[in-house]
């Protein structure tokens, strides 16, 4: 087998394994714990046989091995149960849910993405200079504040002081998209931000990495024109260390999110999740930590695929 | 004179530094140096690092590395001072008229590239040929330099062929716009030594090819020797001596310059093995973990007390892995080590205390065999401690005892190793090694890392210690002049195997094996018209055959 | 300690005045932690320096406090997860085989599922305590520290000063005390400060989605909580905490880095 394809299909198998490991951890954190699942539900105040009667309905008194199993068997076939608190098939409520976080995402990351090459290029470029100083103070700055506060920040500034935009960002099927893009104007912009500085940090650190090596002398040797030095020598060898960069970040954008459509009162998954944690509704809770996870390590799975494919010396072996 | 290329005039360069708490400060690397090169002819630039010769040569393209800028003088090509030039007019003169070889091809070649594409793309990129033609001289030079397979060479990536064939890629790539100048810095320090004498000849014979001139830059003289008509030798960024070859090498004026050419003509007489060695390796076969090939084969060799054996091979002989397996850092698959009469446990961890304090190790990079947050006294003194329980002012009477043997002396007892030189470091590694009183010392290419005049200083202390001592070394090298000078027996390996072993005077007379005759006519000799002489004999040897 | 940079003295400075309000935070608070005095969302006056809260507590005292609780929080757990990490790390680093494969294996795992999300699933039945809260965040940020202990000692390792003694015939303990924690100490105590801003991000953001400290305890996550429905009306009391945090992870950030570049500095010798 070419060594790429091997390569490849190990990174994909490892995928399969961490998330199902993963899978596993998520239910030993919540099930398997000192915490009482029944105990948290009804509070300390419950009777004796109220507990036992909610433990008995929620399958607690199987060993943990065969809920574990029932529970991916369940999830493997898209019933994620039903949530604890109001009896509604998780899977549906979730679906929607995924397609306005994924909406949100999306924007950030088309927006962010470009940005933080083109901005990591220029602080390259000027580097040392007083714009490379500028953009790493600000990104500095924005690594240094919380997500929720660089959203109230915003808010404060933007949609109260300004008056542009709305503090909260409700969007429904019956929008239009331009209604919807300026609905989630704002977090979208969060977002941005947050993931900007990271982004930008280290695409500037693996550009600067590759500048550094010994072929970009060689190319301003040729008397190589400094776009083409760039374009022909660094790029093809940046691609790779970008790529993961910017994966990494958009793994981070799924944090993110998290926080930033509780702040904006953002009907997403992350909003959802926050819900049914304070609520301690364990079935919403893991089906929520799953799906992120997923995300997460394919995310992860993609950069590493992606600096495989990229490296000429596994591309083109001996 | 009407045929000058390159003209450098009172050139001064200076770069600013970065020390650690203080203030930047401005250093000066080049002062006041000015030589001239006609069409046609290599001019030599020979020092140690530190001396400023790379530095001067990318100064024929007006280039500074990382913050290296030109101050003062003038660099003339072709009648015209570069120094002004602006962007624009400097990118057409790098690639076109001047050119470069890089000392790493490995580094110096774009991995993502065909090899091909890179060669020819200053040429095309300063319109100085056509695509096919450009792509008919890259074939045509790397037939000349000896290429496999010239017509399809370049469709490969830089990691698919070796460091050699890389090294005349770039040769070819520096040749291709068809330059007026070549600046070649170090092309084959990275090189075995029977690979650079192939290198060279390939180099020597595309620059009389082509009638290009070159500046030679390397720290080797022996090397430059055989291939610059003039040769300037330079210290600390300033001229040493400045004249042909033939004056350099054989009438130098300068003290400086007589010390360069008569490095290594340490004398020393070879003494006889004795009945009881101190070291008998038997039959040894090892391979690493996970591998499926036996690094070494079969290795039985001896050292008597107070000998020297140097063992002598390539990159990938396998010599490196002998001492690890001699120090029980990777237990043989097959075969036994005696020392002092005892069989050696074949792990480390298994040995006792008294084994490892007669048998120590010194390693090729000083820096990192020292511990940077150790003093040079906690250093030494530590073997003191452990072996001999030595504390207090015992101890440091030891320590200071220790360090003028080294010839150092009490000052350095609290110096950090980061204070110290290459040589010095070195020397507190030989001082730590002796404080253990051993009856071996394995001495892992303990040289080559460091400037020849250093290095001459290094290996004449060992014979001496080694005088005064009693202690044997076994004397692992690549780098056949420091044999000459140290070894009592020697043995030569190859690719895992012992080809040829036995008393000095005997292993270095003919008549020779295949590999050792390789290897032994490979080393530069300080004489000029060596390489030709070398090149003429294997011509006629292989036609004879 | 001398030669300090500007914006080191500037980090250290800061640092410490935080620290120092964290300590004395009851002796320098104007008024009770949960003492209500004055109207609701009060503007900043001569009484109250930062005005008052959504139910009339003074905002100053209720910052002090946060502070008090979000820094403790976050120190805890540093020290948690530094303990935990860099102990596991070099043992993982120097016994190596298949401790070192269970271990590394464990931390990959753990760093699969972004740390929020994980401290949120475990949080759900979990309960919201102080304890709680220090053994969730300083366990899961410990396997960032696994990773840099390891990395570190594993680069320490494999130097020649190592086999060295190794071939002496020193002991582990003389290994990994005399000749690799000191080599060691300096990027760790740098990563330190990192990972102590982190926590403060942490914490800070837990109590904000509620699932930190729990009130009337303050912390500078719940101040925002408590005042975030004001900020529609353009009062700005929940954006305090923001310049808090903000401040103090820029001065430990600075303290990091000056931390850092003394080690790299101790490497380069001579600048020969």
């Amino acid at each position: 087998m070419h060594p790429v394809l091997k390569l490849v299909s190990q990174r994909l198998a490892l995928g399969i394994l961490l998330l199902f490991s993963a899978s596993v951890l998520i239910f030993v954190g919540t099930q398997i714990l000192p915490g009482d699942v029944a105990q948290s539900i009804l509070g300390q105040s419950a009777t004796p046989e109220a507990l036992a009667n909610l433990r008995a309905e929620l399958g607690l008194n199987d060993p943990p091995m065969t809920r574990y199993f029932n529970w991916l068997y369940a999830a493997l076939h898209g019933d994620l149960g039903t949530a604890l608190t109001n009896g509604q098939d998780i899977a549906t409520s979730m679906g929607r849910r995924l397609g306005n976080t994924l909406f949100l995402a999306f924007w950030a990351a088309v927006i962010s993405v470009p940005l933080a090459i083109f901005l990591g290029l220029l602080a390259v470029r000027y580097r040392d200079r007083w714009p490379d100083k500028l953009i790493s103070g600000v990104t500095l700055a924005s690594i240094s504040i919380p997500e929720f506060l660089i959203g109230y920040l915003v808010v404060y500034f933007v949609a109260v002081k300004l008056g542009w935009f709305s503090s909260v960002a409700m969007i429904n099927d019956g929008m239009s998209l331009l209604e919807k893009l300026n609905a989630i104007a704002l977090p979208v912009f969060v977002l941005v931000l947050v993931v900007l500085a990271h982004m930008m940090r280290m695409t500037r650190a693996a550009i600067l990495n590759v500048m550094q090596s010994a072929y970009i002398e060689t190319a301003e040797l040729k008397g190589l024109s400094s776009f083409n030095v760039i374009f022909r020598h660094a790029f093809p060898n940046a691609i790779s260390p970008i790529v993961n960069v910017v994966m990494l970040n958009l793994a981070y954008l799924v944090v993110g999110v998290v926080v930033v459509e509780v702040v904006f009162v953002y009907p997403g998954m992350g909003q959802y999740l926050v819900d049914h944690v304070a609520k301690r509704d364990v079935p919403v809770v893991q089906a929520c930590g799953l799906v992120f996870a997923g995300v997460y390590i394919g995310l992860n799975m993609i950069a590493d695929i992606v600096s495989i494919l990229a490296n000429p010396r596994l591309r083109h072996p001996k | 004179m009407a045929d000058t290329l390159l003209q450098i005039n009172g050139l001064k360069i200076e770069a600013t530094v970065f020390p650690p708490g203080e203030p930047p400060q401005d250093i000066t690397i080049v002062d006041g140096v000015s030589l001239s090169l006609e069409k046609g002819r290599v001019l030599g630039l020979i020092g140690e690092s530190g001396a400023g010769k790379s530095t001067i040569g990318l100064s024929a393209m007006a280039y500074g590395r990382g913050g290296v800028r030109i101050t003062g003088g003038e660099v003339l090509v072709n009648g015209r001072d570069i120094l002004p030039l602006g962007t624009r007019g400097l990118r057409a003169l790098r690639g076109a008229e001047v050119t470069y070889v890089a000392q790493s091809a490995a580094a110096a070649f774009n991995p993502a590239k065909k090899l091909l594409e890179q060669v020819i793309e200053a040429t095309l990129v300063h319109g100085r040929a056509s695509k096919r033609e450009a792509e008919e001289r890259a074939i045509a030079l790397f037939a000349k330099l000896g290429l496999p397979e010239p017509e399809t060479f370049g469709n490969r990536y830089p990691h698919q062929v070796s460091g050699g064939q890389l090294q005349r890629a770039m040769t070819a790539l520096a040749l291709c716009p068809q330059p007026d100048l070549v600046i070649f810095d170090e092309p084959t320090t990275a090189l075995d030594v029977t690979t650079q004498i192939d290198v060279l000849a390939a180099i020597k014979e595309a620059i009389r090819d082509t009638g290009v001139a070159a500046l030679y830059i390397t720290h080797d003289l022996a090397v430059v020797a055989q291939v610059s008509d003039d040769i300037m030798v330079l210290q600390s960024g300033r001229t040493v001596e400045y004249g042909s070859t033939d004056q350099i090498i054989n009438h130098p004026q300068e003290e400086y310059t007589r010390a360069l050419v008569s490095v290594r003509s340490i004398e020393h007489k070879e003494k006889l093995p004795t009945d009881a060695p101190v070291l008998r390796v038997k039959n040894i076969t090892a391979r690493y973990s996970g591998t499926q090939f036996d690094v070494l084969k079969g290795i039985s060799v001896d050292l008597s007390p107070g000998q020297t054996l140097a063992v002598v091979g390539e990159s990938g002989s396998g010599k490196s892995t002998l001492a690890r397996v001699i120090t029980g850092l990777l237990p043989p698959r097959d075969g036994t080590i005696e020392f002092a009469g005892r069989t050696l446990a074949s792990d480390q961890k298994n040995r006792p205390r008294e084994d490892l304090r007669e048998l120590q190790m010194i390693y090729q990079m000083a820096d990192v065999a020292m511990n940077p947050r150790q003093t040079v006294g906690t250093i030494i003194g530590r073997p003191l401690e452990f072996y001999f329980g030595l504390r207090g002012a015992e101890k440091r009477r030891r320590i200071i005892e220790l360090l003028d043997e080294i010839e150092m002396g009490e000052a350095f007892i609290d110096r950090y190793p980061a204070e110290l030189s290459g040589g010095q470091k070195q020397r507190v590694c030989i001082a730590r090694a002796l404080a253990a009183k051993p009856k071996l010392i394995i001495c892992d290419e303990v040289t080559s890392a460091l400037d020849p005049l250093v290095a001459d200083g290094i290996l004449k202390l060992l014979l001496n210690l080694q005088k005064v001592e009693d202690v044997a070394y076994l004397f692992i090298t690549h780098d056949l002049a420091t044999v000459r000078a140290i070894a009592d027996s020697i043995a030569v390996m190859y690719r895992g195997e012992v080809v040829r072993y036995g008393p000095k005077s005997e292993v270095l007379a003919p008549p020779f094996d295949d590999y050792t005759d390789l290897l032994l006519s490979s080393v530069p000799e300080m004489q000029l018209g060596w390489l030709e002489k070398v090149i003429a004999t294997r011509k006629m040897e292989s036609a004879g055959n | 300690m001398r030669n300090i940079p500007i914006s080191a003295l500037i980090g250290l400075v800061f640092t410490g005045v935080y620290f120092l309000m964290a300590i004395f935070a009851p002796l320098i608070a104007p008024y009770g932690l949960a003492e209500i005095v004055g109207d609701v969302w009060e503007p900043s006056s001569s009484v109250h320096l930062l005005g008052t809260d959504s139910i009339g507590r003074d905002l100053l005292t209720r910052m002090i406090y946060g502070g008090r609780t979000t820094i403790f929080i976050a120190t805890a757990a540093t020290m948690l997860s530094f303990t935990t990490g860099a102990v596991l790390g070099f043992l993982a680093a120097t016994v190596g085989g298949w401790v070192d494969q269970a271990l590394s294996r464990f931390v990959d795992l753990m760093m699969a599922i972004p740390s929020l999300i994980f401290a949120l699933v475990v949080l759900s039945v979990m309960p919201v305590t102080i304890p709680v809260l220090i053994l969730v965040m300083g366990l899961l940020d410990s396997t960032r520290v696994f990773r840099l202990a390891r990395a570190v000692a594993v680069d320490i390792t494999v130097m020649d000063y190592v086999e060295a003694a190794q071939l002496r015939g020193e002991g582990r303990i003389w290994i990994i005390f005399r000749e690799i924690l000191p080599n060691a100490l300096s990027p760790l105590v740098a990563e330190m400060g990192l990972r102590f801003i982190f926590m403060v991000l942490f914490v800070s953001t837990l109590s904000f989605l509620g699932l930190g400290v729990q009130p009337p305890a303050a912390d500078w996550g719940g101040i925002v909580k408590e005042n975030k429905d004001g900020i529609v009306y353009g009062i700005a009391a929940a954006l305090w905490p923001a310049f808090a945090i903000a401040t103090l992870a820029i001065s430990v950030n600075l303290v990091a880095d000056w931390v850092l570049n003394r080690t790299t500095s101790l490497k380069g010798g001579r600048g020969g």
